[in-house]
């Protein structure tokens, strides 16, 4: 069991939006000493109160299994899918980044911006904050570029996925 | 349209309609609407105990004993936080149990308001599932939801929360037909592919083993008939969990006893070294595999059981059957029989001789004592002196359980009440109470232990007020024992605060509470007395005094494999646990 590797998941699960729904979800990790890597929760459809949840975690294979089985457990939950092992999807994350500076360190981060395809959404004479979205490795990356030019803070929404294909989940 | 009626009336009609004949419970402000109806119908019964934990543990006894759902009604505040401890009891051993609590008016929640506690925050993790009612018109769906949720799948308590405006409220009732739930479905028929798969091992087994658990128990009588059927066609050995005792008769020769921390030398070995272990309702617990690198080296593992999670959570199996022990168990002996399998008769008699060989070890014999009883002996003469298929047993928590569990036996299900995955000292006595109100007729014996007996006694007031003539057994060495054996084998004998001290006279104690008291100090008196127990028409404490350091062998020490047993002739010895076995409990 221990030998086993741990690996990242992403795991989406489609719930009734419930009052409590998502503190069962996280009570749940929480109190089975799961990782949590981000989670994010919004109302997918409206009309029959459904939420998704979309959790990056990881653990060994044995780990992930019982996730998804505690998951699948709980009442509220309908549909619980690995996305990483069940098939091919996409992952966005998006993130607001406060960096401040002046002069040449000012000009390097508009322009490593631009590479990273971010826009400026706030702007002071001595200040930015970009919008970037991407996959989490991506502003990860971003992040560390503008570390060393006055990063001030950064907050991200978590990563929002989806299987590939026609089909809905 | 019907006419509209109040939340606490909705209530009361949803748990006439869900076949609720009784209730446990305490009022309280919160619920004084609810308590209002009830005073005014007669269809319902309601126990009123002494402390809410003693009514969950009621509960529980009554749906273990009846295979009903256990139903419970407490106030806010204190008495939902008072139910915690006997919720995660039923959480832990899968009983099906729902709770009404009274939460403070709607406006209120939040304010801090007097006796208001986060109830669904509270229980969120000690319930199967948990609801704040908020509007009267959704109180009828959720009540027969929770009944539902409460007693399909993997069986647990559902808690519903009703602020006191909610149950005064007017709103429409909705019969229970009407509701079908959107997510949750369990799945009771086992996949077919999965039982083959599971055949192929039983039919072609060597050295095979049944081991069953509270699974087999839970899906009702049918499941310990297919059960029965299927052992005597394999004519292979079983062994059972502590909460599977009862499923399999204790009679029968290919009965191995129970297994696991206190099990029986040929069960755990038996277990350690089979080739195909069929695992029916159990779950790999703590207290069954012992160190879990060493568990059952050798076998393929079959795992039928009804909650997904179970599977692959402590043990890896080669054959998960997710699914209801008897629709299962009718699946795999219809294709066993179609098959025509003839089991390796010489495998399976050199299998035979080995367990013989175990059993020859007589791991339960103990050294008589003709001056002072032994708390095995006590059970023993108990056994004989009140067995019979209306006889029901619950413990408390401790040596005397395993003793119970290991000297008392059991031939039908629904007859042995313990709390087994939670360890809830306090709950012999008030599950009692809730078995003997499911089977008035029945002989209702707590096998307790003098400390544990201290934490729920106040419930004996419950049964004299309910005539209910339940039997208090206290096995009185004096001591917590259990944990004086621990700090006797792991802590160097310092006895830290295990002795109980300034216990009362429990003879005047039942007398003080209205029932009647019985004292037996020597073996030659323990007979007569016991009779005479059984024989009182009211409630007893029976104050049985046993040898004080006596410990409760076989035991496999914490960290060890199955085949690392200390046993009864081993006392004395200087036990060798890791420090890494130390840590565990
Ligand atoms: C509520 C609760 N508190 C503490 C424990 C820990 N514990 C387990 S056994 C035991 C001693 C039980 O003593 P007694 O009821 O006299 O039974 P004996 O072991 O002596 O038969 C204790 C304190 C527990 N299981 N439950
Ligand atoms: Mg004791």
């Amino acid at each position: 069991m221990s030998e086993q590797a741990t690996a990242t998941h992403t795991i989406s699960v489609l719930v009734d939006n419930e009052a409590g729904v998502l503190a069962r979800v996280i009570g749940l990790f929480s109190g089975r000493g799961y990782n949590i890597d981000s989670l994010t929760v919004a109302e997918v459809d409206q009309s029959a109160h459904m939420s998704r949840i979309t959790i990056v975690t990881s653990g060994t294979p044995q780990v992930i299994e019982q996730i998804k089985a505690q998951l699948g457990r709980l009442v509220p939950v309908h549909r619980v899918v690995d996305l990483t092992v069940e098939c091919e999807s996409v992952e966005r994350e998006l993130a607001l980044v406060k960096v401040a500076g002046k002069g040449d360190a000012r000009v390097e981060a508009l322009r490593l911006s631009e590479a990273f395809r971010a826009r400026v959404v706030d702007a002071t004479p001595e200040s930015f904050v970009f919008e970037i979205t991407g996959n989490s490795e991506k502003i990860d990356a971003f992040i560390e570029l503008m570390t060393p030019l006055g990063l001030q803070e950064a907050s991200r929404t978590g990563a929002a996925a989806l299987a590939r294909g026609p089909e809905p989940m | 349209m019907e006419k509209q009626i109040n939340g606490a009336q909705i209530v009361l009609q949803a748990l006439r309609d869900n076949g609720v004949q009784h209730i446990f419970g305490y009022p309280g402000g919160a619920v004084l609407p609810i308590y209002d109806e009830l005073f005014q119908q007669e269809d319902i019964e309601h126990i009123l105990v002494r402390h809410e934990q003693g009514a969950t543990h009621a509960a529980e006894g009554y749906a273990r004993s009846s295979g009903k759902c256990g139903v419970v009604l407490v106030t806010s505040g204190p008495g939902a936080t008072n139910a915690v401890t006997g919720l995660t009891d039923a959480l832990m051993d899968s009983i099906p149990m729902v709770c009404i609590t009274g939460q403070v008016p709607t406006h209120l929640i939040g304010a801090d308001a007097f006796q208001e506690a986060d109830t669904v925050g509270i229980t969120r993790a000690c319930t199967k599932h948990n609801y704040l009612v908020k509007d009267v018109n959704d109180l009828a769906r959720v009540m027969h939801e929770a009944f539902y949720v409460a007693t399909t799948g993997r069986p647990g308590p559902v808690v519903v929360d009703i602020p006191k405006d909610v149950q005064f409220a007017m709103g429409d009732y909705l019969k229970p037909t009407a509701v079908k739930h959107k997510s949750y479905q369990p799945k009771v028929k086992g996949d077919m592919d999965a039982i083959n798969a599971a055949v192929d091992l039983i039919a072609n087994a060597k050295k095979p083993v049944f081991y069953t658990g509270g699974g087999v128990i839970n899906s009702g009588p049918q499941a310990s008939q297919l059960l029965r059927e299927f052992v005597k066609l394999t004519g292979y050995p079983i062994t059972s969990t502590l909460m599977g005792l009862g499923s399999y008769p204790s009679a029968d020769r290919q009965w191995l006893g129970m297994l696991g921390m206190h099990g029986t030398y040929e069960a755990n070995l038996a277990m350690h070294d089979c080739d195909v272990m069929i695992n029916i309702g159990a779950r790999f617990d703590d207290r069954i595999t012992g160190a879990l690198d060493k568990f059952s080296p050798d076998s393929k593992k079959i795992h039928i059981d009804i909650d997904p999670s179970s599977i692959n959570k402590n043990v890896v199996v080669d054959v998960p059957i997710v699914g209801d022990v008897a629709h299962v168990l009718e699946d795999m002996l219809r294709v066993y029989k179609s098959r025509a399998v003839t089991p390796d008769k010489k495998a399976l008699d050199s299998w035979w001789k080995e367990i013989e060989s175990w059993r020859d070890r007589k791991c339960l014999a103990y050294r008589k004592d003709d001056k002072a009883i032994k708390p095995q002996y006590a059970v023993e003469r108990l056994y004989e002196l009140t067995k019979g298929p209306d006889t029901f047993i619950t413990t408390e928590v401790g040596q005397h359980q395993m003793w119970a569990a290991q000297y008392y036996r059991f031939e039908d299900p629904n007859r042995w009440m313990t709390s087994g995955g939670l360890g809830t000292m306090g709950y012999g006595i008030p599950a009692a109470v809730g078995v003997q109100v499911a089977n008035p007729k029945g002989l209702v014996i707590d096998i307790a232990g003098e400390a544990s007996a201290m934490m729920t006694m106040q419930e004996l007031s419950t049964a004299v007020q309910h005539r209910l003539p339940i039997k208090i057994f206290i096995l009185n060495n004096e001591y917590m024992g259990m944990v004086r054996q621990w700090q006797e084998l792991l802590h160097g004998g310092r006895y830290s605060n295990s002795y109980s001290e300034a216990l009362p006279d429990f003879v005047k104690l039942a007398e003080a509470y209205g029932a009647t008291g019985i004292r037996a100090e020597k073996p030659s008196e323990l007979d007569a007395a016991i009779k005479k127990m059984v024989k009182t028409d009211g409630p007893v404490i029976f104050d049985c005094i046993v040898t004080k350091e006596e410990n409760c062998f076989p035991m496999i020490p914490s960290g060890a494999a199955h085949n690392d047993m200390l046993l009864a002739d081993d006392q004395g010895l200087e036990v060798e646990v890791s420090d890494e076995g130390k840590a565990l409990v």
